[in-house]
Parts: C-alpha cells; sequence; structure tokens
C-alpha cells in the first residue's frame, strides 16, 4: 500500500489527517465564539452536538484522525532520525529560510497532544462522559452547560496560561503545516510557495486568536 | 591583493565507515585571502606529508563548480558560508584572521564515510540508474525547433537540469531526505516533451529506490533549498509530489 510503504505515500497521509484537522478546529474555533455572545446560545449548540449521533460519530472520525496523524508523526520521526544516521555534526547551522517550527514539529505535536489530555479533561470529560457516568468532576454543572465549563476553567489562571501555551504551540504547528500540507500535496511552485506561507501565517492567526480570544474574555471576566 | 589570515582548522578524521571518528586540530599561518578551500587543504597535506603524517582525505575533481564532487560540511554549512557555491568556488577570504574553521564530512546514513572527509555517494548513482533517462530512441539529431517548447518550460528544465548531484541536500536535511536531489533529476525530463512519455513510472521508480536507499521523509523544512550551491528550488519536489500522487492514483 503505497500510502505506507512510500515516503510520499507517509507523507500524503500526514498531510490529509493534518488538513482534516485544521478544518475542525475551523468549525470548533467558529462555535467557542458564541460564547462570547450569549450563554443560552453556546449551549444549545452543546447541547445539539451532545445529543446528535452524527456528532458522536464525527468524535470517532476526529479521534480516528488524531491517532492516524500521531502514529504517522512518530513513525515518520523515527524513520528520519535513522535516515540522518548516528553520528551528528558538531557544528550546524540554521539557514535563514528554514522555520524553526519546520524542524520541530515533534515535539510542537507533543506539546498539542498534553493540551488536548487537559482540554479533554476538563470539558469533554464532564461533558460527554457524565452522561455516562452522572458524575461531573468539577462542581454541580449539568453535562450540557458548556457555558459553566469554560468559566469555571478560565476562572483558573492555571488552567489559563496552560491553554495560552498550547494555543502558541498549536500556532507555530499550523503555520508550518498548513503550506507545508499544500507542498506535500503537489499543489505548489515559486508563486503559489509565498501566497501558501501568507494564508497559512493569516488562517493560523485568526483560528489560534479566535480560541484565545474566548479564553481571554472569560479570564478577563473573572477577575 | 586580499589580506593573509592565520586561523585553526578541526578537521574530522576516520579511517572508515565503522571506525570511529575524532577531530585533529592544525594550525594555518599566513593563507592569502585568495586561495581557495581546497587549496588550502591542499598547502594543509603537503605540510603533513613533510611532517611524515597522513594527509586529509577529500573528495574533489573539477575545481570549477561542474562536478559536484567536492564534499565539505564547513562552520556548520554544506558548501561553508558562501550561498550558491560549491565548496571549491569558496575563497579563504571570507573567513577571519583567528577563526576556528570546523570542517566535517557529509553526515547521513545514506551517505557512509570512506575515509575523513569523503563520503560513498553511490547512492545517487543507483536512484539514476532507476530512471533518469529516457529509453525512447530519438533517432538522429533534427532541427532545434522541430519540438517548441515554450521559453519558461525550458528554463525550468534548464534549472533542475543544473544539479550536479553533490548531496549537499541530504547533508542539509534534518531527516536525510535526497527529496531535491531526486525532484531535479525528475524535472529536468519530466517538464520536456521528450521525457513526458515515461514521466509517471520514471517518478515511481526514482522514489521507489530512494525509499529503498533508506533516505529520509522529506517534512519541507527547506534546509536543502537554502545550501544547494545551485540554488535548485523546492518547486521541483512539490512537481515530483503530484507526478507521484498521481501515478499511484491511477494505479
Ligand atoms: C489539532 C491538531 C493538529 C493539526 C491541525 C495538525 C496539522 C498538521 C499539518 C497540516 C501538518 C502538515 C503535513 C505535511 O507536512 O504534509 C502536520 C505535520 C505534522 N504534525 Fe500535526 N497537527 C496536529 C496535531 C499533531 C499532533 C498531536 C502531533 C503529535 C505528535 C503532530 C505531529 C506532527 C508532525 C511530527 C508533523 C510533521 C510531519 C511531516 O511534515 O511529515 N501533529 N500537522
Ligand atoms: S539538488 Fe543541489 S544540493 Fe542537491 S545534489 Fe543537486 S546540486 Fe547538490
Ligand atoms: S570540485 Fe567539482 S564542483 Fe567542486
Amino acid at each position: 500500500m503505497w500510502l505506507s510503504n512510500s515516503s510520499i505515500g507517509r507523507k500524503v497521509v500526514m498531510s490529509v489527517t493534518g488538513i482534516a484537522l485544521v478544518l475542525f478546529l475551523t468549525f470548533h474555533m467558529l462555535m467557542n465564539l458564541v460564547a462570547l455572545f450569549s450563554a443560552e446560545g453556546y449551549n444549545m449548540v452543546c447541547e445539539f452536538l451532545g445529543t446528535n449521533w452524527y456528532a458522536l460519530l464525527g468524535t470517532l472520525a476526529l479521534a480516528a484522525l488524531f491517532v492516524i496523524h500521531i502514529i504517522y508523526a512518530f513513525w515518520l520521526t523515527m524513520m528520519n532520525r535513522a535516515a540522518r544516521g548516528s553520528e551528528r555534526y558538531a557544528v550546524s547551522v540554521k539557514p535563514k529560510t528554514v522555520e524553526w517550527a519546520s524542524q520541530n514539529m515533534l515535539a510542537l505535536g507533543v506539546i498539542v497532544i498534553l493540551g488536548l489530555a487537559l482540554h479533554l479533561f476538563n470539558f469533554w470529560y464532564n461533558m460527554m462522559f457524565a452522561e455516562l457516568i452522572g458524575n461531573p468532576l468539577m462542581g454541580g454543572l449539568s453535562a450540557t452547560d458548556g457555558y459553566g465549563y469554560i468559566v469555571e476553567t478560565f476562572s483558573n489562571p492555571v488552567f489559563f496560561i496552560l491553554y495560552i501555551v498550547w494555543l502558541c504551540a498549536l500556532w507555530f504547528h499550523l503555520t508550518h503545516g498548513f503550506w507545508s500540507a499544500m507542498q506535500t500535496l503537489g499543489w505548489n511552485n515559486t508563486i503559489w510557495i509565498n501566497r501558501w506561507k501568507c494564508i497559512s501565517n493569516i488562517y493560523s492567526t485568526v483560528i489560534v486568536l479566535g480560541f484565545m480570544l474566548v479564553a481571554v474574555v472569560f479570564f478577563v471576566k473573572n477577575l | 591583493m586580499d589580506k593573509n589570515i592565520s586561523f585553526t582548522l578541526k578537521i574530522w578524521r576516520q579511517n572508515g565507515p565503522k571506525e570511529q571518528g575524532h577531530f585533529d586540530t592544525f594550525q594555518m599561518k599566513d593563507i592569502p585571502g585568495d586561495t581557495s578551500f581546497l587549496e588550502m587543504l591542499d598547502i594543509l597535506n603537503e605540510q603533513l606529508i613533510e611532517e611524515g603524517k597522513e594527509p586529509v582525505v577529500f573528495d574533489h575533481d573539477c575545481r570549477e563548480g561542474i562536478c559536484g564532487m567536492c564534499s565539505l560540511y564547513i562552520n556548520g554549512h554544506p558548501h561553508g558560508p558562501a550561498t550558491g557555491a560549491t565548496t571549491c568556488q569558496l575563497y579563504m577570504r571570507r573567513f577571519n584572521d583567528g577563526d576556528v574553521i570546523t570542517v566535517e564530512p557529509w553526515r547521513s546514513a545514506g551517505f557512509p564515510v570512506i575515509k575523513d572527509l569523503m563520503v560513498d555517494r553511490s547512492a545517487y548513482d543507483k536512484i539514476m540508474q532507476a530512471g533518469g533517462y529516457i529509453s525512447i530512441r530519438t533517432g538522429a539529431p533534427q532541427d532545434a525547433n522541430a519540438i517548441l517548447i515554450p521559453k519558461p518550460i525550458a528554463d525550468e528544465a534548464m534549472d533542475a537540469a543544473s544539479c550536479i548531484g553533490c548531496g549537499a541536500c541530504v547533508a542539509a536535511c534534518k531527516n536525510g531526505s535526497a527529496m531535491l536531489f531526486v525532484s531535479a533529476k525528475v524535472s529536468q525530463l519530466n517538464l520536456l516533451p521528450q521525457g513526458k512519455p515515461e514521466a509517471l513510472r520514471r517518478a515511481k521508480a526514482m522514489i521507489s529506490k530512494m525509499d529503498e536507499l533508506g533516505f529520509g521523509n522529506c517534512t519541507n523544512t527547506r534546509a536543502c533549498e537554502a545550501e544547494c550551491p545551485k540554488n535548485v528550488s523546492i518547486s521541483n519536489i512539490a512537481r515530483l509530489n503530484r507526478d507521484f500522487i498521481k501515478a499511484k492514483l491511477k494505479d
């Protein structure tokens, strides 16, 4: 199967799963913005997604995307370290045109996983699992009170700072990941590379700022 | 006239692919700025021979930037600090009095060290043999204008063809990926009418050989493009990805 036994095939898997995750992030960010305007509106969205079989199916598909992206990430990194050989350069200089993020995608990805674990613990565990186990961790909020959980989480400065760090790592991952995925899929040339890089930077910034805005607004409200 | 400079050389010495290597340090005195880097190593080797010591082994041939044999990793850059130039085109005026200059071989699993600074780049020949040619009988030479090729395409093919197969792209890459070289060699043919009939087969064959030889998966860091002495562009890699994906979807 060329998607696992050729280098370009493996990269295609990385880029397709990566782009699908980017689309997911876009929807998630837009949904979060609703919380800025209306608590009821936000909880309606939560209720809709919590009680909807399609949404549950979507969650499973999303989990699968993550798992594939992460397994391939570690696999590719291991192969690439082997290809590099055991001997390291005594002196090595990063050329100016090489983005720092592009050489640290795995480390950034690991921060993203850790942030994701925290996030699942803060929200998803309470909101999805609670329906099954009926025992939310954080006080007496009901499982569909997403708004309540946002308020709870961001009133804690430790969580607030961890979320900001997480979002910064995501920003670096995306600024490289987005255009890199286009390059991997072959949709690039000397003209488009600058366009894609520009689009990557703008798109990543908009997504990350959208998430951050919600975190900051709720943190400041609670001061 | 350039000034003369004195500096310290730290050079990697290694007896064979499996041997443990180490750095040797040499003091170089009063080297004129218009000495090329390789001439400077010649001077060092003459001194070593006079002292009855073993000279430093390094690869070189044309010494005018066209053969791709010279292959030194100097102060953290393949082919040294100059851009768009090979080691043999690097002059000592680039360095300052009192500098420490560290010289290492290409370090990559695909290019094992033969001795000191010389590495085995025959993997590139094997990739070329897998498909870096056209197998169509082209017949007798015909008029140059019989097959019209738009100028931008001809230029792109020519830029890809400027690759001298030196291996700096692999040496620069944290993933030990040979994609810049392979994409240049595929593009120089796939862009032109004579190379088109076998384009997809070529992309598949050369990639499969590249993977088999243990080169890494390209993650688009662009270190190769920054260090390539011929400024080969990663747009060639995008083209290779495109051709390869097309070929696999067709299968
Ligand atoms: C919301 C989460 C994530 C998104 C949107 C995302 C997106 C992307 C995209 C678009 C790429 C570019 C693919 C390409 O170059 O063709 C990429 C590459 C990469 N991702 Fe992620 N990613 C996410 C999470 C993760 C996680 C959790 C890891 C885990 C370690 C990870 C590790 C990597 C690595 C190592 C690469 C570089 C691999 C390569 O270029 O071949 N990512 N990611
Ligand atoms: S692409 Fe550039 S760096 Fe790589 S082998 Fe060709 S000339 Fe050397
Ligand atoms: S010796 Fe031929 S390119 Fe440097």
